[in-house]
């Protein structure tokens, strides 16, 4: 039979950390009571005119300088006319002849390789309202408060070969974007969005297939199952002897596959004319050279920096920038407490693990970097045992950000710091051992398993909680010395 | 170009316009008009030349970030034909 291997592209859009919309001062906010940000210009009414959004083309400049893109110094915007209710206009400001970058790349490792996804181009356009179904009138709601929301669509050329390599690019690009502070790419409020362009082909063919494009992917969980539920469904047809068409899908993530949407034969025809309504767009060296200069330290050199100052491996540096809360987190933890490979375990470790199990994605996390620092710390000091630690760290992540939990107060409120009196711990070890004399005596004869019993019968006999550390090393030195 | 009556009755339903049988007739004949008319162009020799898509010599027309008042909810609604808890109610468009 013959081996297929799919061949995938993929369209982001990502919504701008600006404070207003691309073309009116409006604000760009997400939320707000229905149609509280719409003014003449976003919601369409005849004779407004757009005025482009200067920081939107810093953001998009620095986008394009971040992945290694050409800026294009002599760029415009385009109309694109169709009808549809989420756009009150009947047209959106959008840019098809002079994208302002071209060119480009995402660097991503998947299994050990290193790859690079090139970008096609980058551009600029308004996002349209939102349309809610209301089932009592079985009509259609719209709320223009996003409509003129600036996006960059950035587009991938058909590089990527496998869902690992899909979220990987997804997941880099999102890193990259946060750092750069020009989106905060929450999924969930739909300022990340991507389509997926997919096609198969036999593999070794460098013919490209019938493509289709899917769109309603909103998690990464949701796009890696969608890239490989439409890789089957592609391949199963080209088995059976029919043929992909082109078309747009809707992935259903409950049901695990996709539906046709719209196919080519009724593809619409945008008839795209440049703006007559915005002038030209001159980008010159010195604006470029501003934008440069103004770019925070990316993940590839917080990487390099990681190894450097702060003795890290690059798999743990890796790790750590892939998602920027998790790594602001790291970094203020590690200035606090001086301990970045603790620290870095810490937040890779414990920190993810309990993200995880509350089903919060890391930028929910409000967890105060102070308070993890002297979690770090103390038990680092052997103050704090592991599980008492983790009891403080589930502490701190409740503590609201304004009101960061006192970790030494709670440790002690809640006797989780260890006894590091050795008085105490010696006592515990000599009554554990007269308790038991003949596992004792097996113990001494090389039965080394009874170490671990004797260790917790000592535990138990600990008045506050017992540093298990220290109390193994003096149960070990007595068992050691023969007159105990 | 040549301008058919089909291309008509596509570009008629592009823009949602609802032509009767004259009108059609006499878009027919206006476009065939316009499109002879800039057809003039094409006898000059544009090798070299830019396309300009503006006839204002005007660039980099911007405005800082700065946020302004909205309109009031109501009058952005003021012409909606139909609105249900501040949102326009439009014919059924989503699935």
């Amino acid at each position: 039979m013959t081996a297929y291997e799919m061949v995938v592209g993929l369209e982001v859009h990502v919504e701008l950390a600006t404070r207003t919309k691309l073309f009116c001062a409006c604000s760009a906010a997400f939320g707000g009571a229905p149609n509280t940000h719409c003014c003449p210009v976003c919601s369409g009414m005849p004779g407004a005119l757009p005025v482009l959004n200067r920081r939107v083309v810093d953001l998009a400049i620095a986008t394009g300088l971040a992945l290694g893109c050409r800026i294009t110094r002599h760029t415009q915007f385009d109309r694109k006319n169709y009808f549809y209710p989420d756009l009150p206009k009947a047209y959106q400001i959008s840019q098809l002849y002079m994208p302002i970058c071209r060119g480009g790349s995402v660097q991503i490792d998947v299994g050990g390789a290193r790859k690079d996804v090139r970008i096609h181009e980058i551009h600029m356009e308004e996002d349209a309202g939102k349309l809610v179904h209301d089932p009592w009138t079985d009509r259609t709601m719209a709320d223009y408060n996003r409509c003129g929301v600036p996006l960059l669509e950035i587009v991938s050329e058909p590089d990527m070969r496998s869902p690992e390599e899909v979220v990987a690019y997804l997941e880099k690009l999102r890193a990259t974007l946060q750092y750069l502070g020009v989106s905060d790419c929450k999924m969930q409020e739909g300022s990340l969005r991507a389509d997926v362009n997919l096609s198969v082909r036999p593999v070794g063919s460098e013919a490209l297939g019938t493509r289709t494009e899917m769109k309603n992917l909103n998690s990464f969980k949701a796009i890696a199952r969608a890239v490989a539920g439409e890789f089957r469904r592609q391949v199963e047809l080209l088995q059976d002897g029919r043929a992909v068409r082109q078309e747009t899908r809707r992935w259903d993530d409950n049901k695990d596959t996709s539906f046709a949407m719209r196919s080519k034969e009724d593809a619409q025809d945008y008839r795209y004319f440049p703006e007559p309504d915005l002038p030209p767009l001159v980008i010159d060296e010195a604006w470029i050279e501003r934008v440069r200069a103004s770019l925070p330290e990316l993940a590839e050199a917080k990487i390099a920096r990681f190894q450097r100052d702060m003795g890290l491996s690059e798999r743990d540096a890796r790790a750590l920038t892939a998602e920027k809360p998790l790594c602001d987190l790291f970094e203020q933890t590690a200035a606090c407490c001086a301990r970045p490979k603790d620290a870095a375990n810490w937040v890779m470790g414990e920190v993810r693990a309990a993200l995880k199990a509350r089903g919060l994605a890391p930028d929910a996390l409000t967890l105060a970097p102070e308070a993890l620092a002297r979690i770090v710390l103390l038990t680092a000091q052997g103050s704090l045992a592991r599980d008492g630690a983790r009891e403080a760290l589930q502490a701190a992540m409740d503590a609201s950000p304004d009101a960061p939990l006192d970790v030494d107060a709670f440790a002690r409120a809640h006797g989780l710091l260890l006894a590091r009196d050795d008085g105490a711990c010696e006592r515990a070890v000599r009554e554990a051992l007269q308790a038991f004399p003949a596992e004792v005596a097996r113990c001494r004869a090389g039965e080394e398993k009874l170490v671990g019993f004797l260790v917790g019968q000592a535990m138990k006999r600990m008045p506050g909680r017992g540093d298990p550390r220290r109390v193994s090393e003096l149960l070990r030195e007595a068992l050691r010395a023969p007159d105990a | 170009m040549k301008v058919t009556r089909e291309l008509v009755d596509s570009v008629a339903h592009l823009a949602r316009l609802d032509l009767d049988a004259a009108e059609r007739e006499a878009a027919l004949r206006d476009l065939t008009r316009i499109l002879d008319y800039v057809d003039a162009l094409s006898a000059l020799d544009t090798d070299g030349v830019q396309p300009m898509s503006h006839a204002l010599r005007l660039q980099n027309v911007l405005r800082a970030d700065e946020p302004a008042p909205s309109m009031a909810a109501q009058d952005v609604l003021q012409n909606a034909p139909e609105r249900k808890d501040g949102c326009f109610l439009a014919p059924r468009a989503v699935e």
